[in-house]
């Protein structure tokens, strides 16, 4: 009876744990599936490069080049905020805040991670936004700068957290060596431990990225939803997850407007598949080069 | 343990038929007075429950369609594709007027425009022109602000105004009347439109074509931009759905439509 339990409980874990397999696998299926047919009516060339968005005109255009630019955009503007903060905030935890301090700072940075992204984006709607708009005399408030702030605090937990897991991973014996071989605190966080925790450091950041890039809600009400290719960061964009969003609930299923959306869904999907993997390629790298196993 | 199971299934079957439940989706246009008919109609009826969602008049139309919600709330008619649609899935669309509208022109109050032809507005909408200037107002940029294409009210401007013809690309694209409302209220140069029920005091409405967008102009038909309000069924009415209709429509009902500031049915 016994041991039938155990092999019972052996495999619900061993199900639980390919669960995770599962979903990916069905997501992926479903999002080819659904994204495939537009191809057969327009090229993918046409889909990635086209500039014109109107998908639901007559007839119809589905360029996204505008969509995966805006993506781009304030992601890269996101990373602007959240690299410095979130790396500096990790050095200063990790090298120079006493235990007091690291009490209060840390759940602190990791609260900052559960706010919900409607809050951000209710903030950045009712607050950033006309802020910004009155400082830069805008025309609006609502555009690709406001969008990278807003993303770019809610990735710096992120950066953050994992950047600090770097740093106090790289072993205590490479901070003692080069104490004993004559250099000060800066020379030792500069040559010797960043340097080590570097590829750490690097996977937080594509993380962050990653974070950027997917987030919905707040870009969806901050970035004004203009389908241009921005020429400035004070432009209003449209983010994929943003036209998606916008999109979905009205485009009849199977209609071209509907599998367009899903290969956006796709190419988001391939884009942010590909930062993991070198994420992950690069943190595995790293636990090798501090001689730690997986 | 399965006939167990099975009841409780068929319990949860079985709930909201006898709860007296509807769900309600669609038109942000229609929205305030969907929302406060429901208010109203639950308080003088203990036990129906209806909830109700924003989303647009093509989400509303796309759900009843699916069969997720009971009322399509729509600031425009049902379109042949929707129609074609609905009858595959075996669905037989019913519509109910339930209000008159007019799509009102929204700038900033400190705008000195006060009237625009519909012409104008098309160009603003359709072309690059970018100064306020061009149109006999102030020195300012135009953030020409319109709704996603999920919108009711978007499709019945690009019917009545653009003639269907595109809206510029970097046009501000927002899910909601009040968010077009709110926009405009903090913008000097913004232009949008919104339902009779979003004016406030906070945006400007100007006239087009010399008529300014007030209750009585768009109960007469004089206004230019007129439509009506629907709310869609699946076949006739019954329980708890037909009850609301009948409810909406009735001069109760109807009251709630003027205090939100639409017009109401003759």
């Amino acid at each position: 009876m016994n041991k039938r339990k155990e092999r019972l409980i052996k495999y619900l874990f061993t199900a639980l744990a390919f669960s995770s397999l599962v979903f990916l696998i069905g997501i992926v299926l479903v999002l080819f599936k659904e994204a495939l047919p537009i191809f057969g009516k327009v090229s993918l060339k046409a889909f990635l490069l086209g500039e014109s968005w109107y998908p639901t005109s007559e007839p119809p255009e589905f360029g996204i080049l505008p969509l995966i630019l805006a993506s781009l955009w304030v992601t890269l503007g996101a990373l602007v905020i959240c690299v410095p903060i979130g790396v500096g905030s990790a050095l200063y935890l990790h090298e120079l805040a006493g235990p007091r301090q690291r009490a209060i700072l840390k759940p602190v940075i990791e609260i900052l991670a559960s706010v919900p992204s409607i809050v951000y984006g209710f903030f950045g709607m009712v607050i950033l936004s006309p802020f910004l708009q009155d400082t830069f005399e805008l025309p609006i408030g609502l555009c690709a700068l406001t969008t990278s702030i807003i993303l770019g605090v809610m990735a710096t937990p992120t950066v953050a957290s994992i950047a600090e897991d770097a740093l106090s991973y790289v072993p205590r014996s490479f901070r003692e060596a080069s104490f004993a071989v004559g250099a000060d605190r800066w020379q030792t966080l500069t040559k010797v431990i960043i340097p080590a925790a570097g590829s750490g450091i690097s996977t937080a950041i594509i993380l962050g990225m990653s974070r950027a890039i997917g987030e919905t809600m707040t870009v969806l009400m901050v970035a004004g939803g203009a389908a241009v290719i921005p020429h400035s960061v004070f432009d209003p964009v449209r983010p994929m997850t943003a036209a998606i969003a916008a999109e979905m609930g009205e485009a009849p299923v199977g209609s071209d407007h509907y599998n367009a959306l899903f290969a956006i869904a796709l190419i988001l999907f391939l884009i942010t598949f590909v930062f993991n993997i070198a994420a992950e390629f690069i943190s595995r790298r790293f636990r090798l080069k501090l001689g730690l196993s997986r | 343990m399965k006939k167990i199971l099975m009841s409780i299934v068929a319990l949860g079957l079985a709930m909201p038929a006898f709860a007296g439940k509807a769900v309600m989706e669609g038109s942000t246009t229609v929205l305030p007075i969907a929302q406060k008919a429901a208010e109203v109609f639950m308080n003088n009826n203990p036990g129906e429950e209806i909830s109700v969602r924003g989303g647009g008049s093509g989400v509303g139309i796309a759900s009843i369609i699916d069969g997720t919600c009971d009322i399509a709330d729509a600031s425009r008619a049902i379109k042949p594709a929707e129609l074609e649609k609905a009858a595959k899935k075996g669905r037989n669309l019913k519509a109910h007027v339930i209000a008159m509208d007019g799509i009102s022109h929204i700038v900033h109050p400190s705008n000195t425009v006060t009237n625009l032809t519909r012409e104008q507005i098309k160009k603003m909408y359709t072309s690059r022109a970018s100064n306020w200037k061009e149109f006999g107002g102030p020195d300012l940029r135009i953030v020409v602000i319109s709704r996603d294409s999920a919108s009711g009210t978007f499709e019945a401007f690009s019917d009545m105004v653009l003639d269907r013809k595109r809206v510029r690309p970097d046009a501000i694209m927002q899910a909601s009347n009040q968010a077009i409302a709110s926009i405009v209220a903090r913008t000097p140069g913004a232009i949008g439109y919104v339902g009779l029920g979003y004016l406030t005091p906070a945006v400007k409405a100007i006239g087009v074509d010399g008529i300014i967008p007030t209750k009585e102009s768009v109960l007469r038909n004089k206004y230019p931009i007129t439509r009506p309000l629907f709310m869609y069924t699946n076949g006739k009415p019954e329980g708890t759905v037909k009850k609301f209709i009948d409810f909406l429509k009735s001069p109760e009902g109807q009251k709630i439509v003027n205090e939100e500031g639409f017009v109401g049915l003759k």
